[in-house]
């Protein structure tokens, strides 16, 4: 073992992007690799190293002062509060007037110039489109008709077995041709024909590794999980970056003979370790100013408005309204308020999307298991779909004969006619097709799911089938505990998952539930309100203190976030009385998803937001079938906060679809089992969101995905623009264009001590706290007072911005602005 | 209404389309798709009603004489229209697929930084189309023909921020030019066979044809090679291929609409147009044939092993033009032409939808996985198996290919010119071609056998400029000046011909001339404000720091390439008039001039403006992207 050549890949690894195939997108911190740094130290290591943009540039911070979105006030208190050693009249002078020029150079890239300086060769115009190709066919998912020919031992071997097996070769230069042969080739070896001097190496892997980046990250992320792939490979960093080595020396030796100066012998200047410290820089701290206080004017007003809620809360009474359990997701924000204005007795909680059950899924005739939980939770449970009848639809347009000689002749000169007339329907009346995903087609609801455990024999690829009463009164009592709705039930209790429905969108998993690893969250809905309507499920629940009294009955649903439709599951149980309450409390579900749609539509374009909510309702649900619309939701774009607490703290809140939603009840929360759970899932999965967007926004280039209008499929596993160019992790602009790249605020309705001793047992949620990747907040559930976490402790912190303005006519609000809605009270205070 | 109107609208709806959107503000979104939408409504209304009415007719072959652009002794240049079932398949075909994808692209492009200069694009592109699809003999197509070649490199380099763009649409940009050689020496032989600038029309008459080519045999088959140089070119035939797959850099739709759709079927219009020509010469329908079906299996074979889907459908769609080059050579018009439009709406249709294959694939995987499926490939023996793999997964060695025979010969020339420095030209080559216009004044002096040879031999040296403007790599304005330079010595060459005209001389180098000032200025601009950048080692995409500087650079580039925006595109068709049938290398010197200069000069436009902006005041993109 080589372990400097093995650190240097470590390295390499951890700074990696780590976004996996498609259809496993999750969002994640897109630069997770400095976390273990503080925010702006990290973000600093991250612009001077890498080149990255990781805030935006001044003027564009100057242009949000002008437009009133960064505060005066919160201007003044970043101003005078900052570490730098200036007067603070000299920071503002700094922050207004003086130009900077800011030069987004990394430090990665210098040393392989010298290819182009020296010795006047573009190595990776020769290097790239070949390693590319091979990689992406080597790995292909399903594009391509006829598959690389494998062998077992993998990437490198395969490529060994092809070479010596054709005539035509992949490389020229006999000296790599024997390298390649030989199994023993090691990194190190061709690091010195190439590089010479081992001080480099470092230095080459990480400029030759970062000039495609996508391609690197995607073979660093397979190597750590192959099961994400269906069509199982083989591939590690190690061999990639050997078929890079190879086919450079491989280009330098046709270009120069066998004969040719290793790069260290041409090299004349020197270059410093890659991770040495960064230079200070005044311009990423006055900008770094300037990113604190366009902080502060949101989540000031947010304060100031949660401070408005009343401290004395009614306690709840069984009321022939209902319940409704939704995903924390900052899209479940709006509709909960819809869905309150609609229904005023309605009590509404925000919970993950998962409900707390996590198992595999395998519908009925799928080949493989679908994991519907948080991507670290690994299940032990596999729930399967019996007695289907959905069918899916297949599309000639997608059949390979197409792509063939005669299959080609024939198909271009019948269906090609047919083409036409499908795109001009698509492109005057969308309709339904089989080239759309569908939130509603995750799960069949006509199905039979088997939830309960029958007997002790049955296995399942490894996996328990179905849960027992045990596991699951378990699971419902964690549900109902850590939302605090443990009594007062109505006669109602909707379970309401989330997911999304697009065509032509190959981010589709992005938009789907993160609670339920990028599915839709219909299967868990379903199977928690199940659970709860168990009559023994109750009786273990009611030895754990909670009653459900008989005439309850729980009801699962999906809502898809882009077309805004609902769907129940199981009603045909209903008892009679319930089923006629479900049949009114439906009808206030659609009005309250016709609002949210109205809503959502100031965004869209060429809709009128001053239309009727259900005539603009129908124009939404037509635009997630358009193949020409590449927003078919916004999906967590604007997300800024996190509410941790009783729905009476945010209810009279607008809030504009900017906050995740979780409830917790600071008075039933014994030794903090409740808010730990909670925090250690907000943390990785709202801060990941908020952060992928973050950086997306801030470098569209290198850390987003770019215009998804020139993008190209890529063996299904991820795109890139154009046949040529390396892979895009991140997310497009055309996801994140509207998103302001603030950081995620947690708020948590407890006493500070409290918080302090749950973050104490946990370090790593804490670090996301203490290093300010996320901020968090308490407000004392009986004096509203506020508490900054800073270093570690809460201090009193007093919100700048004035109480919010009393929204009169919300309907009149959403008509008239496309941009970001400020902070309004819905009710009047005193 | 008489026909010649109802005709010229078809083209005079396109281009005021064109110059209306050029006037539109940038943030005028809704301004710009809709006289998008409009220009191409108008022209499918149109197309529906007129077809109709020349169905009632009876379909008859119509040729239209528009009007006369210019008219000299002995030379005149006719702006002529012809419709007949090519040009009604076509126009239907096209008006259809534009108007879909104006109204697509509508939505599509909403917000997109450039939505104005798409639109802008897709117009001129429509202008291009209609014009090439009516023309009525070479000198109307030819004009069609250059507007497809900009208006593709633009779409093509449509994000010009990034790298590979850029590069691949200059690398497109190329192919075409080269295609463009075809066409040029086509009309030049031809002009020679008949007298005259022939009309399409005429060309459909079997017994003028038949005559002629009896007794010049050797240039018809000239003509119809180069016919096919042109066609192949056009249409990602072997050996250039591998444009159509790296020209997919655009937003989808336009990728759809170009590469798809209606771009690359023009090298099948072309031959279904100019098929009475060389339909009775046997070697030429064997040739064609040949291409199509060397493609048609190459281009399958690819194909098979794409793993990225756009390249996947490109390959394939390569492969079905290969077919229609079979179909025609065959003499199966009709079902080339249902071929082609059933082709033309597939690829474009799969393009559109090409993001949906994740999700659509993973399902059917999800649901129908049966682990790995065997090909007829599986079969063969294994040598066999993987040398055809790797030979299909390098495409083979096609674009290699192009780079050993055009780009590396040119930039190996361009190396021996190394002598060709800014003051070598000032005080050598400006006062030896003063020497030249004297000696032509004086031509008398020279003995016979040099006055002879003396037009080759200008020439070369006029080709010899371009060659090392191609390959100048530090100082813009040398480039520049070589390129005026050039057709100063061409104007000079062709003026030792005998049928001499002041005023074709001075038509010819009209257009450029001005251009030439209206370039050396942009440059001394850029020269003065970014210094540092000004050579020609690598893009600096400069567009980003002077956008109006950028575009009255394009402008005069367009000018001094002999752009059909410029009188010098007339007097480019006269020069070649001028040639005698006998002077195959003028001709042929002439031709490469005209190409690569052309090439040359988007080389410093793309260099200077477009590409990775080299002040990285924001983020800025990787190379490899």
């Amino acid at each position: 073992m080589d372990t400097a050549i093995m650190g240097i890949l470590n390295r390499l690894r951890h700074y990696l992007p780590a976004q996996a195939p498609l259809k496993d997108f999750i969002h994640h911190n897109t630069l997770h690799a400095f976390q273990r740094e503080e925010f702006f130290a990290g973000l600093q290591q991250a612009s001077q190293i890498f080149g990255y943009k990781v805030l935006l540039g001044i003027e564009e911070y100057r242009a949000l002062y002008h437009q009133g979105k960064i505060s005066e006030e919160a201007l003044q208190s970043v101003v005078n509060t900052s570490d730098l050693s200036m007067e603070p009249a000299q920071v503002l002078t700094k922050m207004l007037q003086e130009d900077s020029s800011v030069q987004y150079d990394g430090r990665v890239g210098q040393l392989r110039s010298v290819w182009k300086n020296h010795y006047r060769i573009n190595i990776d115009k020769v290097s790239h489109p070949i390693l590319f190709r091979l990689a992406g066919n080597y790995l292909d998912q399903g594009i391509s008709i006829w598959n690389f020919p494998l062998h077992e031992d993998g990437f490198l071997a395969s490529i060994r077995e092809l070479q010596a097996g054709s005539i035509s070769a992949l490389f020229k230069s006999s000296r790599v041709r024997k390298l390649l042969d030989d199994p023993d080739t090691s990194l190190r070896q061709l690091l010195e024909i190439l590089v010479g001097d081992s001080k480099l190496f470092e230095r080459y892997l990480f400029d030759q590794q970062f000039a495609h980046p996508g391609w690197s990250g995607m073979v660093a992320v397979l190597e750590r999980n192959p099961e994400s792939l269906l069509d199982k490979r083989r591939i590690s960093l190690t061999d990639f970056i050997i078929l890079e080595l190879l086919l450079e020396i491989d280009f330098l030796d046709r270009k120069f003979g066998n004969i040719w100066p290793s790069l260290s012998q041409s090299v004349s200047e020197s270059f410093p370790d890659l991770f040495a410290p960064v230079e200070p820089d005044e311009s990423f701290q006055i900008r770094s100013l300037w990113q604190r206080a366009y902080e502060w004017t949101y989540y000031d007003q947010v304060l100031s408005g949660l401070q408005c809620a009343p401290t004395e809360i009614i306690a709840p009474v069984e009321s022939d309204s209902f319940q409704a359990l939704f995903c924390i997701d900052d899209r479940s924000c709006s509709l909960r308020r819809y869905v309150e204005l609609q229904e005023p007795g309605v009590r509404t909680y925000g919970t993950p999307g998962f409900f707390q059950v996590e198992f595999y899924f395998q519908p009925e005739e799928g080949k493989f298991l679908t994991k519907v939980c948080p991507a670290p939770v690994q299940p032990k449970v596999v729930i399967r779909e019996y007695n289907g009848v959905k069918k899916y639809k297949d599309d000639l347009h997608f059949s390979k004969h197409s792509q063939g000689l005669l299959g080609g002749w024939f198909i271009s000169q019948t269906m090609g006619f047919w083409s036409a007339i499908q795109l001009l329907g698509n492109v005057f009346r969308p309709a339904a097709s089989p080239a759309m995903v569908s939130s509603f087609q995750h799960m069949d609801r006509d199905a039979v799911l088997g939830i309960r455990q029958e007997g002790h024999s049955s296995e399942w690829e490894g996996l328990k089938l179905g849960f027992t009463e045990e596991e699951m009164a378990n699971r419902i009592s964690s549900l109902l505990g850590s939302i605090g709705a443990t009594q007062h039930f109505s006669p109602l209790v909707y379970l309401i998952g989330h997911g999304a429905s697009s065509v032509n969108n190959t981010y589709y998993a992005g938009y789907d539930c993160g609670a339920c690893s990028g599915r839709a969250g219909s299967v868990n809905a379903r199977v928690a309100a199940w659970m709860a309507n168990q009559p023994s499920v109750r009786l273990i629940l009611q030895s754990k203190g909670i009653i459900i009294p008989d005439f309850v009955q729980f009801i699962g649903g999906l809502h898809d976030t882009t077309r805004d439709e609902i769907e129940f599951y199981d009603t045909e149980n209903l008892s009679k009385n319930n089923a006629s309450l479900h049949q009114k409390f439906a009808q206030k579900f659609n009005q309250a998803l016709s609002l949210n749609a109205k809503e959502r539509s100031r965004r869209f374009n060429l809709l009128s937001t001053r239309d009727t909510a259900q005539r603009i309702h129908q124009q939404v649900k037509l635009r997630a079938l358009s193949l020409f619309e590449p927003r078919p939701e916004l999906n967590h774009a604007t997300n800024a906060i996190c509410i941790i607490g009783r729905r009476a703290l945010s209810q009279q809140l607008f809030l504009d679809r900017r906050a995740f939603l979780n409830s917790y009840d600071p008075e039933n929360d014994q030794d903090g089992i409740f808010l730990t759970g909670i925090l250690k899932a907000v943390a990785p999965v709202c801060g990941g969101i908020n952060l992928e967007y973050f950086f997306s926004r801030t470098d569209p280039h290198r850390l987003g995905a770019g215009s998804k209008l020139p993008h190209n499929v890529i063996g299904l596993l991820g795109v890139a623009n154009g046949v040529e160019g390396d892979l895009r992790p991140g997310l497009p602009t055309q996801m994140t264009e509207v998103h302001d790249p603030i950081r995620l605020l947690v708020v948590v309705e407890q006493k500070p001590d409290f918080i302090l001793s749950v973050l104490a047992k946990d370090s790593s949620t804490r670090q996301w706290f203490d290093n300010n990747w996320i901020h968090l907040v308490a407000i004392d559930p009986d004096s509203r007072q506020l508490y900054r976490y800073e270093n570690g402790q809460f201090r009193v912190y007093h919100s700048k911005a004035a109480k919010p303005p009393y929204l009169k006519d919300w309907n009149q609000l959403i008509e008239s602005t496309e941009d970001n809605i400020p902070v309004h009270l819905l009710t009047k205070m005193k | 209404m008489s026909i010649q109107v109802i005709v010229g609208s078809f083209i005079l709806i396109p281009l005021l389309g064109f110059l209306l959107s050029l006037f539109v503000p940038e943030r005028s979104e809704a301004v710009l798709s809709r006289i998008a939408f409009i220009t191409s409504a108008l022209e499918l209304i149109g197309s529906i009603g007129f077809i109709g009415y020349w169905l009632v007719l009876g379909s008859p072959e119509i040729n239209i004489p528009e009007f006369v652009l210019f008219k000299g002794s002995g030379y005149e240049f006719l702006v002529d229209f012809y419709f007949d079932k090519i040009t009604a398949v076509y126009l239907l075909v096209g008006a259809f697929l534009t108007f879909l994808i104006t109204r697509y692209s509508r939505y599509y492009l909403h917000r997109e930084s450039g939505y104005k200069r798409f639109f802008n694009t897709i117009l001129f592109f429509y202008l291009g189309y209609s014009l090439t699809i009516f023309s009525g003999n070479f000198e109307t197509l030819f004009i069609g023909w250059e507007i497809l070649g900009l208006s593709s490199f633009l779409l093509v380099a449509f994000y010009r921020e990034r790298y590979l763009p850029v590069r691949n649409a200059v690398k497109v940009f190329t192919i075409y030019r080269i295609g463009d050689v075809g066409i040029l020496l086509a009309m030049w032989a031809s002009h020679h066979l008949w007298h005259e600038n022939i009309s399409f029309m005429k060309l459909g008459n079997y017994n003028l044809v038949h005559e002629q080519l009896q007794s010049h045999s050797a240039i018809g088959l000239f003509i119809s090679l180069m016919i096919l140089v042109a066609a192949a070119a056009k249409s990602a035939q072997l050996p250039f291929s591998s444009w159509l797959p790296r020209a997919m850099e655009g937003p989808t739709p336009s990728s759809a609409i170009f590469y798809g759709s209606l771009s690359v079927h023009f090298g099948v219009f072309l031959l279904l147009r100019t098929y009475p020509f060389w339909e009775h010469q046997f070697v030429v329908r064997l040739i064609i044939g040949l291409v199509g079906a060397s493609t048609a299996i190459v281009g399958f074979t690819i194909a098979r092993v794409q793993s990225t889907i756009k390249s996947q459908i490109a390959y394939a769609s390569i492969s079905q033009i290969g077919i229609m080059f079979i179909e025609i050579a065959l003499g199966l018009h009709a079902l080339a032409l249902i071929h082609f439009a059933g082709n033309a709406f597939l690829r474009t249709y799969q393009l559109l939808v090409s993001p949906a294959v994740v999700s659509y694939l993973i399902r059917n995987q999800f649901y129908h996985f049966t682990g790995r499926v065997k090909t007829f490939e599986d079969y063969l023996p294994r040598r066999l198996q993987y040398s055809l793999y790797v030979l299909s997964l390098k495409e083979w060695n096609l674009d290699l290919l192009l780079n050993r025979m055009v780009f590396a010969p040119i930039k190996r020339l361009g190396k021996y010119l190394d002598f060709l420095s800014m003051r070598n030209v000032l005080f050598y080559f400006i006062p030896t071609y003063f020497f030249g216009v004297l000696l032509r004044i004086q031509e008398e002096i020279l003995p016979i056998q040099l006055l002879e040879w003396l037009p080759e031999i200008i020439a070369i040296l006029g080709l010899l400029m371009v060659l090392k403007s191609f390959s100048e790599r530090n100082n813009p304005y040398l480039a520049w000046v070589l390129i005026l330079l050039n057709h100063a010595w061409l104007a000079l060459a062709i003026s030792f011909n005998e049928h001499f005209d002041w005023l074709h001389i001075g038509l010819y180098l009209s257009g450029f001339f001005p251009a030439g000032i209206l370039g050396l200025f942009c440059l001394y601009q850029l020269k003065k404000h970014a210094p540092e950048y000004f050579n020609l080692n690598q893009y600096y995409g400069l567009v980003a720091d002077f956008p109006k500087l950028s575009f009255v650079f394009l402008l005069a580039s367009m000018g001094l390439m002999g752009f059909p925006i410029s009188p010098s595109f007339i007097g480019e068709d006269l020069v070649f008039s001028h040639i005698h049938s006998d002077q195959f290398l003028l001709a042929t010197v002439n031709a490469l001039s005209f190409v690569l200069s052309g090439i040359a000069l988007i080389r410093i436009y793309a260099r200077l403006f477009l590409g990775i902006h080299a002040r990285h005041v924001h983020e800025t993109p990787y190379k490899s992207s």
